[in-house]
């Protein structure tokens, strides 16, 4: 009984959640979601960055963006409304102000960037590539706060034709992680996922938020400065896993789930559905030590079902066809 | 940044200054508006409260010690200026400030007589009142900041320094008469915020050097530096 109780404690011990994504190695499957974690150095005080599997930053834009008007946040039904607008300080201030302390980070550092014109992703993916702390270039094709020149959709990625165009241009001029940041708010994202894929993009990450809006019926105003804005948390959550296991089914690479994610128990929903990895966003605002705890939360189910790696998650639904 | 349950309604933790400032302990003192406000306030003696900070930065004290003249001494006029519940932080403020034996003059505007909080306290502290209701149930009717313009000139204002806290509308007003009469002048703004920590970029408010975050830049600013919009 001793022995088989060592061997079992062993085996228990083997569980991994080591996993990688293109060529980034993640040391667990949970990253801080971009423009919910600042450039690290806001939340080093907060949470322990490096414990965690990635970090996103702010989308950054060529130029510094002042943002949109306030209000910029209003609280909905388990939900938050945001219309900041890409509020960042440009690629310049980015290579010398912010690079600094990301260098510092154990952590592979993934860089969102998001352009008006193509020119612009080319310039921001050149620039940000020559650190090495940058592991992978995530690629915001779905903010909803904000208009693009060169098409006539309202989101990049509501149009199949520009996602695969800006991820294969990218492609031919970095050998960088890709990963291409997708709208839920599309007709059929498994088209969208397909053109990422045939891009050239190492992995798609979704969702963004729903657009969406809110009222303040005393005022007869809306809630946001920008009038509409995008919807993130608890509310969007089965909404964005349907999203993840349309796209985990129609596509090859790796799917990194997001939508809502509050709890490990939310994680492995994802997870289970076809997420190889899981962003973290809103929920940071509400607990910085979110992302750790889902992190561990993780670590224990695997170790509880037995199951050896994240490999033996992802996907693993069980659905009347696989049962 | 106070969050008042672990349930997703509300989602967010709840901003709120601190009203009494002890060794070991601070007091906030808020009105039931919404679901946190009233969760908040159903919270019994002994319950552990999720508390995120101190965050961001408070009242500048130094500039009204800088502006009491040296060597004559006569202490500086401190006027503070409290709409609805923005009287919570600059009591706190007043009795940081007792400690430099200013001449404190205190001015609460408030919807009526019942939305009046504070008066006592601040009477306890030796600071002179002056009270505006919109409905006139006490005090002046009408806005505090027409009772402030009318008191300003009673006051010896090439010494004084102005803090105020309350609503967008009653603080730009306080803006602009500072500006007028040139004294110094600190504002405690509110934006909707969502982390409070500087990283959902959520509070900005237009300042001459471009947008500042009210969780982190803020919640105090020079009257000077808003961009009112």
């Amino acid at each position: 009984m001793a022995v088989k109780a060592k061997s079992e404690k062993r085996k228990a011990q083997s569980q991994s959640v080591k996993l990688k994504i293109g060529k980034m190695e993640l040391k667990n499957p949970v990253i801080l979601a971009s423009g919910t974690c600042g450039f690290g150095k806001e939340i080093e005080e907060l949470v322990d960055i490096n414990a965690l599997g990635a970090i996103v930053t702010k989308t950054i834009t060529l130029r510094k963006r002042e943002g949109n008007p306030s209000p910029r946040i209003a609280e909905t039904h388990s939900g938050i409304l945001n219309a900041i607008g890409l509020d960042n300080d440009g690629l310049k201030n980015f290579m010398f102000e912010k690079i600094p302390y990301l260098r510092t980070l154990k952590i592979p550092v993934i860089v969102s960037i998001a352009g008006d014109r193509i020119e612009e992703f080319v310039k921001l993916t050149e620039e940000t590539q020559k650190s090495s702390c940058v592991k992978a270039i995530e690629v915001n094709l779905s903010c909803p706060n904000v208009s693009h020149e060169g098409t006539k959709h309202a989101i990049l990625a509501q149009d199949s034709h520009a996602v695969e165009q800006i991820i294969s241009r990218l492609r031919k001029i970095t050998k960088r992680t890709l990963i291409a940041k997708l709208s839920p708010n599309v007709t059929d994202i498994k088209e969208i996922a397909r053109s990422a894929e045939r891009g050239g993009a190492e992995a798609v990450s979704l969702i963004n938020t729903y657009p969406g809006m809110a009222v303040d019926v005393s005022t007869m105003k809306p809630k946001l400065g920008n009038v509409t804005g995008g919807l993130s948390g608890p509310a969007i959550k089965p909404l964005a896993l349907k999203c993840v296991w349309d796209a985990y089914n129609s596509i090859k690479i790796p799917v990194i789930g997001s939508g809502g994610i509050m709890t490990a128990e939310d994680a492995i929903e994802f997870m289970l559905c076809g997420a190889c990895a899981v962003q973290v966003g809103t929920a940071n605002f509400v607990d910085p030590n979110a992302p750790l705890k889902i992190a561990n939360g993780i670590k224990k189910y695997l170790k509880d079902k037995r199951i050896s790696s994240i490999k033996g998650l992802v996907g693993k639904l069980k659905t009347c066809k696989t049962n | 940044m106070i969050r008042v349950s672990d349930s997703y309604v509300p989602l967010l933790r709840r901003p709120f200054g601190a009203h009494e400032i002890g060794k070991d302990r601070i007091a906030i003192l808020y009105k039931v508006v919404g679901k946190a406000t009233k969760i908040l306030s159903s919270k019994k003696k002994g319950k552990m409260l999720d508390v995120l900070g101190p965050l961001g930065n408070g009242f500048n004290i130094e500039a009204s010690i800088v502006r009491a003249p040296e060597g004559r001494g006569r202490p500086s006029s401190i006027v503070l200026v409290a709409g609805g519940h923005g009287v919570a932080p600059l009591y706190a403020l007043a009795k940081q400030l007792l400690a430099s034996s200013h001449q404190l003059s205190v001015f609460i505007g408030a919807r009526t007589k019942a939305h009046v909080i504070c008066e006592k306290e601040f009477k306890k502290l030796g600071a002179k009142v002056y009270i505006a209701t919109d409905d006139g149930s006490k005090g002046r009717k009408g806005l505090i900041t027409s009772l402030l313009k009318n008191r300003l000139r009673a006051l010896e204002i090439h010494k004084a320094v102005i803090y105020g806290c309350g609503p967008k509308a009653m603080l730009k007003e306080v803006g602009r008469i500072a500006k007028a009469k040139k004294i110094p002048c600190q504002l405690s703004l509110e934006e909707y915020m969502a982390c409070g920590t500087g990283t959902c970029l959520g509070c900005a408010v237009k300042t001459r050097s471009g947008y500042k975050l009210v969780c982190k830049d803020g919640p105090v600013f020079d009257s000077k530096e808003i961009v009112w919009q």
